[in-house]
């Protein structure tokens, strides 16, 4: 976040292979009259990993069992590569599935689940074993291929999964929350052993998960799901760092919300070198502010939702913890939002605190430590002013909070509640 | 044994030791005693006043390869091998349906398959009788409708036996069948449809390997009492249609050859053991360690 939010990054990973693999296209699901899946329409690239990330009952695992081909939508159409998949069963289209729960035949040994898919291809036995050594090799289990997979680990009963799936050279992989069984540190190893697996094989994954950290690091892009529509599309960066809506904005990350008065708002100029920027506006907190600072407007560009912005106007800024400053409320230099700590927590490579603002808003800011200062630390309810480079936020109309209704509960628990609660006292 | 939370008194506890005392008195009195006592009488001699008298001889067991008695075990084996199977065909896919029919629902489907337990089985089989015999339900019906002349012969044939046997036994196979269709997780069944099975694929592949302790302990609950339940033959089999459980009944009480009759039981004890180790070796290739579900 050393740049302006404002500027969308690309990864590089989608350059090898801009060819479109998947193609989703207007699915609809209903089950007993209850829409489960609306409008979902969606391009996966060659070699992409793409996470379906959203709180459970939002539908990306009945997304997953349609490209999987365990149930057939509604209305839409699935084309991978091409081949319209739609009403094609499972066991007809050449994709496969590692299974929240493995789904290992436990009647079978490692080696005996790994061959299955082969054998039901009926490929020569000389080269199912040759397959299944070198598949049990790459995932490191070939001193386990006798075992039954009741006698292993998560973590092995997890790979041999994988191994299963991808030794038939699926054209897509895919992943259903295949982690949320193991253990955290665990699960932090399996995390990089699925990229190296993906970039050694070369095949398209798309996983699913509610755990948004391990979205943002595993990911190409994201499509976030909420009450079965994607909420955005993007890569990981341009879903953290600029959120299409608060939903979206509240469940990657932590945030902190200010509202803020339109005080001026500046139209589109040419600038030296012809083109149009965008437009400026400029702002001001509601909240109780330092007087003896600097300033209190805030000079921004102007969001595109807000081509009709009025001076007036309120509008919402989003800044993670990680983007605010604290300074010393006799600090001249710098102005801020008045406030006192009241809670300081030591992270290792951060401090995180919570802030109380004098009018009883929360917010929360996390700090990198500063190596020439060891006694880097708050008292609690130590004033302090809270402050930020302009051009760090990101700015949400009001019309976006009046569409979000305040996120429901959901199996990433307390976790998200706990990130919420603070985003929702502060936006309330 | 003592391992539920309210009764965990430590392991000294008189209530502790009075109870495994009581276990095992138990066990010892009235099991492991009776069967070796069958055991010892099986390699007596039979004596006219005494019931039983030494010499220790192999007789009994030579006597029950003798063609006479032979022939009764083989024809006995048939009908309850035949009894076996028809449980099994109709109770398989009848435990399939109603593990898949809406859970509120299976309690009650249960019920209605326990329910006929609560009559006496010799008065549901005198019941059938009644049903089979020359005049009765079904012959009226046949001949009523017009399918039949003259009444048909169902009474004291080998049919009425394997009918009434079946009848009767019919819930002994579904049962562990239920059980194991419940444990059958859906996703096994996805991914192996999702690796490229075929629906009869995954039957043969997934389906039936995962359901074969059922289908042993099924076979085990039907087969073994199917050759021991004497009044069934009996009362609709007739002087032709015997099982194994009428020659032990008639060689204690008609023929009072003791040791013959404990020869056959010991046979049939036998026999079970056998289905156990099988049932045990197919629980042990799906991964279960619990072999208490038949026991």
């Amino acid at each position: 976040m050393n740049d302006s939010p404002t500027n969308t990054h690309r990864t590089s990973a989608t350059t090898s292979a801009d060819k479109v693999l998947l193609q989703l296209a207007g699915l609809k699901k209903v089950y007993d009259q209850t829409e489960v899946l609306t409008d979902i329409s969606l391009d996966i690239k060659h070699g992409e990993f793409l996470t379906l990330l959203g709180p459970s009952g939002c539908g990306k695992t009945t997304l997953l069992r349609l490209i999987a081909g365990f149930e057939q939508p509604t209305a839409g159409a699935i084309f991978l590569d091409g081949v319209q998949m739609a009403g094609l069963p499972a066991d007809k289209r050449p994709v496969n599935t590692v299974f929240q729960q493995y789904a290992l035949f436990p009647h079978m040994t490692v080696a005996q689940n790994v061959a299955y898919g082969l054998k039901l291809k009926k490929v020569p036995k000389a080269e199912i074993q040759t397959r299944v050594r070198e598949m049990l090799e790459m995932v490191k289990l070939e001193h386990l291929a006798n075992r039954k997979p009741q006698d292993l680990s998560g973590g092995q009963q997890q790979r041999v999964a994988i191994a299963r799936a991808v030794i038939n050279r699926p054209k897509l992989l895919l992943l259903d929350e295949p982690l949320s069984a193991l253990d955290y540190k665990l699960r932090l190893q399996m995390q990089s052993e699925l990229k190296r697996l993906q970039r050694e094989l070369g095949i398209t994954f798309v996983f699913v998960t509610h755990d948004q950290e391990e979205a943002l690091s595993m990911s190409d892009r994201i499509a976030v799901m909420k009450d079965g529509r994607f909420q955005q599309i993007g890569t990981p960066i341009e879903i953290y760092e600029t959120p299409a809506n608060l939903f979206t904005a509240k469940f990657i990350g932590e945030t902190n919300l200010f509202k803020a008065e339109v005080k001026g708002v500046y139209p589109d100029q040419p600038d030296r070198d012809g083109r149009v920027t965008n437009g400026r506006i400029e702002v001001e907190v509601c909240e109780a502010q330092a007087q003896d600072g600097p300033t209190t407007l805030r000079n921004l560009r102007r969001p595109d939702f807000a081509n009709d912005v009025q001076v007036g106007d309120i509008v919402n800024l989003l800044l993670r913890p990680e983007d605010l400053r604290i300074y010393d409320p006799n600090d001249k230099e710098h102005g801020g939002l008045l406030g006192r700590v009241i809670e300081s927590n030591y992270k290792g490579s951060t401090l995180d605190s919570i802030i109380e603002l004098a009018n009883g808003h929360i917010i929360k800011a996390s700090e990198f430590f500063d190596e020439d200062d060891p006694s880097f630390d708050y008292k609690l309810n130590e004033a302090v002013k809270v402050s930020w480079v302009d051009g760090w936020e990101w700015v949400l109309s009001e019309d976006h909070l009046a569409e979000q209704k305040a996120p429901e509960q959901n199996e990433a628990g307390q976790n998200v509640l706990a990130q919420n609660k603070i985003a929702q006292k502060d936006g309330s | 044994m003592a391992g539920n939370s309210r009764f965990n008194l430590g392991s000294k506890t008189p209530f502790r030791t009075a109870t495994l005392w009581l276990i095992w008195g138990w066990l010892l009195i009235f099991t492991l005693l009776p069967n070796i006592l069958v055991i010892a009488v099986s390699f007596l001699t039979r004596d006219s006043s005494a019931f039983i008298s030494l010499p220790v001889s192999i007789d009994s067991y030579i006597r029950i390869i003798d063609p006479l008695y032979f022939e009764v075990f083989v024809h006995s084996l048939w009908m309850a091998g035949i009894t076996t199977v028809i449980c099994l065909l109709l109770g398989y896919p009848f435990a399939w349906l109603i593990s898949k029919a809406k859970v509120r629902w299976q309690p009650l489907l249960m019920m209605l398959l326990i329910l006929p337990f609560w009559t006496n089985s010799l008065v549901r089989t005198y019941a059938l009788k009644l049903l089979f015999a020359n005049n009765g339900l079904i012959n009226k019906t046949l001949l009523a409708i017009g399918v039949i002349d003259a009444p048909i012969d169902i009474l004291y044939t080998q049919g009425a036996v394997i009918a009434g046997l079946t009848y009767l036994l019919f819930p002994f196979m579904v049962l562990p069948l239920y059980a194991v269709f419940t444990d059958l997780r859906n996703d096994m069944l996805l991914a192996s449809q999702d690796l490229g099975a075929s629906k009869t694929q995954t039957f043969w592949h997934v389906v039936l390997p995962l359901t074969t302790p059922g289908i042993i302990s099924g076979v085990l609950l039907v087969l073994l009492p199917a050759m021991g339940m004497f009044y069934v033959a009996d009362i609709l089999g007739g002087s032709r249609n015997l099982l194994v459980g009428n020659i032990i009944k008639n060689q204690f009480l008609d023929a009072r050859d003791w040791p013959f009759g404990a020869a056959a039981s010991v046979l049939l004890t036998l026999a079970m053991a056998v289905l156990l180790l099988a049932y045990r070796a197919s629980s042990r290739r799906i991964g279960k360690t619990d072999f208490n579900e038949v026991a």
